[in-house]
């Protein structure tokens, strides 16, 4: 049997509003093996970033199993589950907006260990911030150094050292490089991929970005609509892409490449449905290109089509 | 070429902001020529100088702090940047039009998106009110909006939608130019697909010239026919889209590339630049690039390259070249 760090099963989370219950994550359930890649694509809204929270029980999901390491997160209480998130961590995609505006850089970086009782004598923790300032590219003279300093490359360096501060085998990268210029998100992409094979650390990987999961991930889930709607072996999922919203998103990617004909795109017309008081029928049938009438009958189930490549279409019966 | 055939014709163009902490050098000297229907993208990163070179197009460079040093700027034959706020009104909009990164903030949430378009019309067409009306109507089918959305307000639009008002708006006097400023990068990418769609069929239905501005060199490969690679303020390579792409010259233009990942090829490693673009406060004496350039000899740092002609389309500004055997990596391989 596979060595599985995480295992989710029937997540959801649902968010009350004054219109009706957000389905914002619906029933999903997945593996993560250790010291592999899952990567969660999907468009604003999807609850790729909900999915993330749930598990790290940051946003306390509405019902379902979370088993970390063989243990399940939703049994633990508050004091249980805080010791439990020194194994699991986040990375958020906002380096300006996740850091204390107040605290410097070392003090960033120490104060998990600190909290967590990691390390007491003091002089260790100076050390250990800076051997960690040290493995993810930043200089020690930044240490003294406010965020407001720095630019968002180095900002995003300093959430990836303050994450490896309590030793975790687990990291939640949520939207780590969107927030930056491309020559920049290169090489955070780089050191992400570097620490993960340096420390055996493994990822949730959530993006919009085809290109960047396609290049990190092993395993990759699409979500619409709070739904899953596939999940492959990467390389499986981008040669033979099979639930129509997949074939759109990925067609959907310009590509930086010189053609003397354009590429054929598949153009999706219609807007996303509202996720409040979801109707039972496929949620991408308003926008669907492969539309038929059984679409609208029911919801279609997530369904293993070939080995490790499971589809939620009516296509696929 | 008559020079009066340019639809955007931009010469030794230099913006700076000056603030209390120093002078920010943004726009560094460019030329920018866009001939009738032809679309140019423009691309690099934060900072680079592409928004500020399109606000000067504009006339709309916030001052202060903002200075245009010097330049010229003609936009299909008017002289933009001595003009009077009057006659500057009647330019924008009909001669040439802009449509803004974000969708959420370029529309006035009190006003509905139809008396958004007929303000426009109204403004720079002698006709009607109700003529007006009709004419917004039509222009929120050409950009795929139902008719009877035009007595909504913006907040019950989504992203794509707005995006969809803000075309219709910039297009609703048939502009000879077109600037889009990242006119998808606040969209999701099925979403920014049908945009992106959208601006392309009707660029050509009303044969309008366009400057695209964005970091995704994705976009220019299906969007564009020429290319104007920034950095730091200066444009440092410029071809068709043929050019810069398949003969690559300049580093930076390089390091662009690498820096992608290959969807097609995910086993490519990153090849990122290392560093970060220079302070626009203190311009770096020679190449600006050089700091973060793999190429980089002792000259770069001492002389600022010009633009060296590689045929009637490609110009690249690199020092290395004054070598003639001098190829970059990512032509070596039988590129």
């Amino acid at each position: 049997m596979a060595d599985n760090i995480l295992e989710v099963r029937n997540l959801k989370k649902y968010f009350k509003t004054k219109k009706g219950l957000l389905h914002a994550v619906d029933n999903v359930s997945f593996t993560l093996e250790r010291g592999k890649t899952l990567g969660v694509v999907g468009e604003s809204g999807c609850g790729k970033s909900t999915i993330g929270r749930s598990i790290l029980r940051l946003i306390e999901p509405t019902s379902g199993e979370i088993i970390f390491n063989g243990e399940d997160l939703m049994k633990l209480n508050t004091l249980q589950m805080r010791a439990m998130r020194t194994k699991m961590q986040i990375i958020f995609q906002d380096p300006y907006a996740s850091l204390n505006p107040r605290r410097t850089v070392g003090q960033t970086i120490s104060e998990a260990i600190k909290l967590n009782h990691l390390i007491s004598n003091k002089k260790k923790i100076e050390e250990r911030v800076s051997e960690l300032m040290d493995m993810v590219g930043l200089s020690e003279r930044y240490a003294n150094s406010y965020p407001h300093e720095l630019d968002g490359g180095r900002r995003q360096r300093i959430g990836i050292a303050r994450a490896l501060s309590v030793n975790p085998e687990f990291i939640v990268c949520d939207e780590p490089v969107s927030a930056l210029d491309v020559s920049i998100q290169a090489q955070i992409l780089n050191l992400l991929k570097e620490l993960q094979s340096r420390l055996k650390l493994s990822y949730i990987f959530i993006t919009h970005d085809m290109s960047a999961v396609n290049y990190f991930s092993d395993d990759i889930t699409v979500m619409y609509l709070g739904k899953m709607v596939e999940k492959a072996p990467v390389e499986d999922l981008f040669l033979h892409p099979e639930h129509p919203y997949t074939k759109a998103l990925l067609s959907a990617v310009p590509i930086p490449e010189y053609q003397e004909e354009k590429r054929k795109r598949i153009i999706l017309s219609g807007e996303v449905i509202s996720p409040i008081n979801l109707p039972d029928k496929c949620r991408f049938s308003t926008r669907c290109p492969e539309f038929c009438d059984i679409c609208n009958e029911s919801e279609p189930p997530l369904k293993e089509i070939r080995e490790g490549h499971f589809v939620a279409c009516h296509n696929f019966r | 070429m008559e020079m009066n055939e340019l639809v955007l014709d931009v010469s030794n163009l230099i913006v700076e902001y000056v603030t209390s902490e120093g002078t920010v050098h943004a726009v560094n000297d460019i030329d920018l020529k866009i001939l009738p229907q032809k679309s140019v993208g423009m691309v690099g990163e934060t900072g680079a100088g592409k928004t500020s070179t399109a606000l000067a197009i504009m006339n709309l460079i916030p001052s202060p702090p903002g200075v245009i040093r010097s330049g010229k700027i003609k936009l299909n034959g008017y002289d933009v940047l001595n003009m009077k706020d009057s006659e500057l009104d009647q330019v924008r909009g009909s001669e040439v039009a802009m449509i803004f990164q974000d969708p959420m903030t370029a529309l006035n949430p009190v006003l509905n998106i139809g008396e958004q378009i007929e303000e426009s019309i109204l403004l720079h067409e002698k006709v009607s009110r109700e003529k007006a009306h009709e004419q917004a109507c039509k222009m929120l089918e050409m950009v795929g909006l139902d008719r009877s959305r035009v007595y909504d307000y913006p907040h019950q639009l989504s992203g794509g939608m707005k995006q969809r008002v803000i075309i219709a708006i910039a297009l609703c006097c048939n502009p000879h130019l077109l600037i889009a400023d990242e006119p998808t990068t606040a969209l999701d990418v099925t979403i920014q697909a049908q945009v992106l769609d959208l601006i392309a069929n009707l660029r050509d239905t009303y044969k309008t010239a366009m400057l695209l501005i964005t970091h995704d060199l994705g976009i220019v490969a299906e969007m564009c026919d020429e290319v104007s690679v920034m950095y730091a303020g200066r444009i440092v390579e410029h071809g068709t889209v043929k050019d810069v792409f398949t003969d690559t010259k300049h580093p930076y233009t390089e390091g662009l590339f690498n820096s992608l990942p290959n969807i097609k090829d995910r086993k490519s490693r990153l090849k990122p630049i290392v560093g970060l673009m220079p302070d626009p406060t203190e311009v770096p004496e020679g190449c600006s690039f050089a700091p973060r350039c793999s190429y980089a000899t002792e000259a770069c740092f001492k002389r600022r390259p010009t633009l060296k002609a590689f045929s009637d389309t490609h110009k690249a500004s690199c020092l290395a070249y004054e070598d003639p055997a001098f190829l970059i990596e990512r032509n070596k391989h039988g590129r």
